[in-house]
């Protein structure tokens, strides 16, 4: 169950013990930071840190690390390329700041990929709308409409399959493929509105968004170490930015 | 309020706005607390309106209601959480993606203490007799474990009146016992009132105190104690002997991408002219898969699929297996139906529908619209020609899958649960209309639970068993 669009109980791992928002918080301190760093210091050091949480997060085996992580790794080494390739720099400089942009964005994406890989949705949803106050109807709606994604999967064959036999196929004309695959998606998402419509029923007649308070059956506890998280967090952030201006490598790019 | 509750309709009616037809009306119904009560009609008769009204799920904007309806002496939105309702399909209900929180999730938002919920969710679990533990996923629990977690779900936050809306239709026999048993189980004390939607009137007889039909024009009757629908008059057979192989699977099975479990285990079978095959078996024995393969629409993993003379006659590679054909030819040889017909409507308009076949295998001029005519007339769609495949009723549309795959007069036929989930009246049309395809020239393959259509039509029977477990 590696696929991301299979939603299932997740299996617990070390990292699932801080709760989701002290995560979110971590995930938004190093993004600020981030952003607004533009030497290779910040980045190293943030990335450091992303990278030993890995085995927290349950993702030890290479093979693992790599299946969650190599959209991303392609996107960091596309920028990398275009950076050293286009730039205005060149030289030592342009691979420096190709480097620069690629460590960024890899230490950018890999908190939500931790966050991913540690959390059970149902306790995302819990923690945000108990201690942020997100809107129930967004939060466990959404969660629904997960539900549903893997049956998309399963209809899109068996739609292809009937037009397959009222006689309906692309054979190698490309421009019949995008017309088949436009039609196909088409009555995908025809049937994904109506089946969208039945849940909404199907919840409203459970009393969901009814106007009572509704209350929480697994409730999301906040704990010490949720404060311990947050804290190293914000710390590795200081202690990174820190290095960059000792090491005279800082210049923000807000400021710049 | 506590306790079963009361349920008053007199006079009532519902028109949807977008009609201008009532779809129910001139109701009268009365059921007293802790009574059960089985609603039936033809399909179109608006049971399923009357049961969301009764719900309180029919919004303002959705049409103009007339009469009374009270549920506990009060109108039905005032009266919500005194309602639980189960509907047909298990994967448009279910929320949750663990079988205790979706138990939960309706008293999570009645406000229900969150020290009372765990409490009442076992409460409900064990109700229904689902044993496999609040932490199971829900996406991996069968039809019949599906719909009755939604039941404890309607169950948990103890409603006085419980609603059930065809809760068995999407269900193979087995699951549908299961569903049945355990409402049973948890109306056993009366104490909630239960008012179930169905047309199978047989199965839910041994469970209910009084039957109500609506009829299609309006109105409702009652009928006396001890009343059965009548028998379903079985079409006459004339069997005829095997003629020429048509078709025949030679130890095909098939075994989906990155499963180590095969879908459907090495099979022999074969489809002769002037007979009709049924393949029954329980759920997951790969009925349907085995339906794909000989319909041509999936190569077989192991073993093959061969036609015979009379099918390859004019391929342009007759050496090729059916699931090598292009669609064009495949549609002129070997016809299909699936289990959800809308997947199968490709145009706007019923007679479209009709000839899109024969015109994608390349018959041009007036032959195809002929051929449309002809189909409608006989089938009993010439009303609706032009009205759009998407609009039909549930019988309709089947009726329009089976005339779409007749339309190119193919030699075999290939029909996945053909009666699924039909009312007894569309029940007896399509065997009627299956049975005037059986001819000397045509093969039928039926995939089906149904034991009476077996007996209706089959020939010869295939009985799928499941994969020994090594």
């Amino acid at each position: 169950m590696s696929s991301p669009l299979a939603l299932g109980p997740a299996r617990p791992v070390p990292l699932s013990a801080v709760n989701p928002v002290a995560q979110l918080t971590a995930i938004v301190a190093t993004t600020v930071v981030l952003l607004v760093s533009g030497d290779l210091v910040t980045p190293a050091v943030l990335l450091a840190a992303e990278l030993a949480l890995l085995p927290a997060a349950g993702l030890v085996r290479p093979g693992d690390v790599l299946r969650r992580t190599w959209p991303l790794l392609v996107s960091a080494l596309g920028v990398a390329w275009v950076n050293v390739a286009f730039g205005s720099l060149s030289g030592a400089e342009a691979w420096v700041s190709g480097a620069t942009w690629a460590l960024r964005v890899v230490a950018l994406s890999l908190p939500g990929i931790l966050l991913v890989a540690s959390t059970d949705p149902v306790r995302l949803a819990d923690a945000l709308t108990l201690h942020w106050r997100v809107s129930t109807r967004f939060a466990y709606g959404a969660l629904a409409a997960l539900r549903l994604v893997p049956l998309l999967a399963a209809e899109w064959e068996s739609i292809r399959l009937a037009r397959r036999a009222r006689g309906v196929d692309a054979g190698a004309n490309p421009a019949a493929h995008a017309r088949l695959l436009a039609s196909i998606s088409f009555a995908l998402l025809v049937g994904a509105i109506r089946r969208g419509t039945r849940l909404a029923t199907a919840m409203d007649a459970r009393g969901f968004d009814s106007g009572i308070a509704r209350t929480n059956a697994r409730g999301s506890v906040l704990r010490p170490l949720d404060t311990w998280f947050t804290a190293g967090a914000v710390a590795v952030c200081v202690l990174a930015v820190g290095l960059s201006v000792l090491t005279g490598s800082w210049h923000p790019v807000l400021a710049g | 309020m506590t306790g079963p509750a009361a349920l008053r309709l007199a006079g009532w009616g519902f028109r949807h706005a977008t009609r201008k037809a009532w779809a129910v009306r001139d109701v009268d119904l009365a059921v007293a607390p802790g009574e059960r009560v089985l609603l039936t009609g033809a399909s179109g008769s608006g049971k399923s309106t009357l049961l969301r009204a009764v719900a309180g799920l029919l919004e303002p904007e959705a049409g103009d209601p007339t009469g009374e309806l009270a549920v506990d002496g009060a109108a039905p939105d005032r009266r919500r959480q005194r309602v639980g309702m189960v509907f047909q399909d298990p994967d448009s209900q279910l929320v949750m993606i663990r079988a205790g929180d979706d138990v939960a999730f309706g008293l999570e938002n009645t406000g229900t203490p969150p020290a009372l919920i765990w409490p009442a969710v076992d409460a409900a679990m064990d109700a229904v007799g689902f044993e496999l533990g609040r932490d199971r996923a829900t996406a991996a629990l069968s039809g019949g474990q599906k719909q009755r977690l939604v039941l404890a779900g309607a169950l948990a936050p103890r409603p006085g009146l419980l609603l059930l809306d065809e809760p068995t239709a999407q269900l193979d026999p087995d699951g549908a016992a299961q569903v049945r048993t355990a409402v049973l189980r948890a109306v056993a004390d009366r104490s909630a009132t239960l008012l179930v939607v169905d047309h199978d009137v047989e199965a839910w007889l041994p469970l209910v105190d009084r039957v109500v039909e609506l009829l299609p024009g309006g109105g409702a009757v009652e009928h006396e104690p001890g009343w059965r629908p009548a028998a379903p008059r079985l079409p006459e057979r004339r069997p005829h002997s095997p003629g020429e192989q048509l078709l025949a699977a030679e130890a095909a099975g098939y075994t989906h991408r990155g499963s180590s479990t095969p879908a459907l285990l090495p099979t022999d079978v074969a489809l002769h002219a002037g007979r009709t095959l049924a393949v029954t078996g329980p759920n997951g024995t790969g009925k349907s898969t085995l339906a794909l393969l000989l319909a041509g629409l999936r190569a077989p993993t192991t073993g093959r699929v061969v036609a015979g003379p009379a099918l390859t006659t004019g391929l342009r590679h007759p050496d090729r297996p059916p699931s090598r054909w292009r669609a064009g030819e495949l549609v002129l040889r070997i016809g299909t139906v699936f289990q959800q017909p809308e997947h199968q409507f490709l145009t706007g308009r019923v007679r479209d529908e009709l000839s899109l076949g024969a015109l994608r295998a390349g018959a041009g001029g007036t032959a195809a619209p002929q051929r449309a005519e002809e189909l409608m007339d006989r089938l009993g769609l010439a009303e609706l020609a032009e009205a759009n495949p998407f609009t039909l009723s549930g019988g309709q549309q089947r009726r329009l899958s089976v005339a779409t795959a007749l339309a190119t007069a193919p030699r075999v036929l290939v029909l996945d649960e053909p009666t699924f989930g039909q009312d007894r009246e569309t029940w007896a049309e399509l065997v009627q209309l299956l049975a005037d395809q059986q001819d000397g020239e045509r093969a039928l393959c039926l995939v089906t639970h149904d034991a009476a259509v077996v007996t209706a039509l089959a020939d010869d029977v295939l009985v799928l068993g499941l994969p020994v477990v090594a």
